[in-house]
């Protein structure tokens, strides 16, 4: 196979079998969590679950000052590289053309070097959290093979993504196509790892918003 | 045109290349212009330049066969129509063509005659040069003489003493190897593996190149360094990308949006419009065509990177690299359905399950338990 077959590789079948597995997969396990349904519930509530729960969703996006003091690495590098993932991923030139491709629409990119620099503050803070995952012991107690599996198809895209944008170490061709490649792993292994967190967390902050919005006993 | 004067000089390959040059009026200071220019080119020393200069000088004009197979002719035409008389056309000329389907002057048996002669006579010294792809499918796809292309490349090729393809299709197989390939077109390098092959691929190449890649040969006696793809890494080491002038705007993300629009009238980068650059090895950015006029870029074309394998089956032209080939949407519809059939069954059987485990459930009061004792 030269480079330029595997490229066409993976821009072509490799994407589509990622892409199947990806939404699939998904799909099927959201599925699986809303159709476990509740139970019936005949008693009047004073609150409302909906409010509480969506409250919730959002409230909990800023870290409660206690937990802040408790661990604020963990909360500010988590921000960090997820705020960096979320521009790396949705607002540079290239991955908005694709997204235009395959969704229809677009909209606007940010300046490649602003992409760039954040691509390696993302890589530098996703090997900051890898080093205290290691580092600490009770997060060395608590993590899982999966958590590094999960922590390393999160970081090989980006570095791939870093050496294709600036051409280093192969030819062009091979670094676009294993960086595509490092996406396509990732996408294959997102419904069935913690990567579904990026789904789930709706459902599990509104489910704790709903119990404390719900103000009443149950029957 | 250049007919005659490739015939005239089938009977003197005895000649230097300097008397060569000579006759044909180069004067001294623009031949050594040129051995600069080459070395330059080429990444030497500038003290080569005197040794290129000497050896091309005393350099006995090499016999060059140029065997055409399924082809266009287009390689042939970058290679000869030089606007003026430039020093490198006169290095091309000054080769000792014996066999050119479209230059030579002798015809049917007179040129078949011509290829054999000059193989007997310069074996195992000759350049064998190639262009046009060879179908394996069926040799009658294409013949010359009688010979289908794989056994006259086969039998040119034992004498050579290094194989030059020209052009994509000889080099990687190029148009005729497209999918679905119909003629089952293979390059020369799949075919043969006990000769030096240096590859010059592009549809067509860039005339200096060849020039460079026989100025180097008649130097040192060797092969160029060539990349992995078997080019010579002085004109194909950087990619179009990185030499590329509109390279700023992809840096700054400025890009032209349609062939018409305000990007493409201010020359911002032609990255959506499916620009091959970044994938593509080759000098058309600093060397460029037509007496360095421009390259497709400066014309305002995105690259279509002719100079690499499959390029005919990348994907689409116009389609920009980042995009997949295959229609995402669709596939993503269909594993969607799929998935919410899939899902909502699997999660009727989980309802059915917890309903039965809850049929099932014995209820134990404390006088069951008590009876265990």
């Amino acid at each position: 196979m030269t480079e330029l077959e595997f490229l066409s590789w993976v821009r072509g079948p490799g994407f589509q079998i990622a892409t199947v597995i990806f939404v699939f997969g998904i799909i099927v396990r959201l599925l699986e969590i809303f159709l476990l349904g509740r139970k019936a519930n005949l008693a009047e509530a004073n609150g409302s679950e909906m409010s509480g729960g969506m409250r919730a969703i959002f409230s909990r996006m800023a870290p409660e000052s206690d937990t802040m003091k408790r661990s604020m690495f963990t909360i500010v590098a988590g921000y960090i590289f997820h705020i960096g993932l979320f521009i790396v991923i949705f607002l540079f030139a290239p991955h908005i053309l694709f997204f235009s491709d395959v969704i229809g629409f677009s909209w606007g990119a940010l300046p490649t070097p602003v992409v760039d620099m954040t691509s390696v503050i993302t890589m530098i803070t996703l090997a900051a959290v890898l080093l205290h995952r290691i580092k600490d012991p009770v997060m060395k107690y608590l993590t899982k093979t999966q958590d590094y599996l999960v922590w390393l198809v999160t970081f090989l895209p980006l570095l791939t993504g870093y050496l294709a944008f600036h051409r280093v170490g192969l030819p062009a061709p091979s670094l676009l196509a294993l960086h595509i490649l490092s996406v396509e792993l990732l996408m294959v292994l997102f419904p069935f790892t913690k990567l579904m967190h990026a789904f789930t967390f709706v459902l599990s902050r509104w489910y704790n918003g709903a119990i404390s919005g719900y103000k009443g006993v149950r029957s | 045109m250049k007919k005659h004067s490739t015939g005239a000089r089938l009977s003197s390959s005895d000649d230097t290349l300097g008397a060569a040059l000579r006759r044909q009026g180069v004067s001294r200071r623009s031949f050594l212009k040129f051995c600069a220019a080459t070395a330059s080119m080429m990444a030497l020393p500038p003290t080569m330049v005197p040794a290129i200069a000497k050896a091309l000088e005393s350099a006995k004009r090499p016999s060059v066969i140029w065997l055409s197979f399924q082809e266009c002719t287009g390689c042939t035409e970058s290679l000869t129509r030089a606007h003026t008389a430039t020093v490198e056309s006169l290095i091309f000329d000054s080769i000792s063509l014996d066999y050119h389907h479209t230059l030579q002057a002798a015809a049917g048996h007179g040129a078949e005659a011509a290829r054999e002669e000059a193989m007997k006579e310069n074996f195992g010294k000759y350049l064998l040069v190639v262009d046009g792809s060879i179908p394996v499918a069926d040799p009658g796809y294409s013949t010359i003489a009688g010979i289908s292309n794989l056994d006259m490349l086969m039998d040119t090729a034992k004498g050579a003493a290094a194989i030059i393809p020209v052009g994509t299709c000889a080099a990687y197989g190029g148009i005729p190897h497209a999918d679905p390939n119909p003629t089952g077109a293979v390059s020369v390098a799949d075919l043969i593996k006990d000769k030096p092959i240096i590859n010059v691929p592009g549809c067509p190449p860039i005339p200096v190149v060849i020039t460079g890649v026989l100025t180097h040969f008649l130097t040192f006696g060797t092969l160029p360094e060539l990349d992995d793809l078997g080019r010579p890494r002085a004109f194909y080491g950087q990619s179009i990308h990185d030499r590329c002038y509109r390279r700023p705007f992809y840096d700054k993300g400025q890009f032209a949006e349609t062939f018409d629009d305000e990007g493409a009238k201010k020359g911002w980068c032609l990255y959506k419009l499916g620009c091959k650059g970044p994938t593509s090895y080759n000098a058309c950015a600093t060397t460029k065509w037509n007496d360095g006029t421009s390259f497709p870029i400066e014309a305002g074309h995105p690259c279509l990177g002719c100079s690499e394998p499959e390029f005919w089956d990348g994907g689409g032209f116009y389609k920009a690299l980042s995009i997949p080939t295959t229609e995402v949407a669709r596939d993503a519809l269909y594993a969607g359905a799929a998935a919410v059939a899939a899902g909502s069954a699997l999660g009727m059987m989980n309802r059915a399950r917890s309903k039965q485990a809850k049929s099932e459930h014995e209820k134990v009061s404390v006088d069951d338990l008590q009876k265990e004792d």
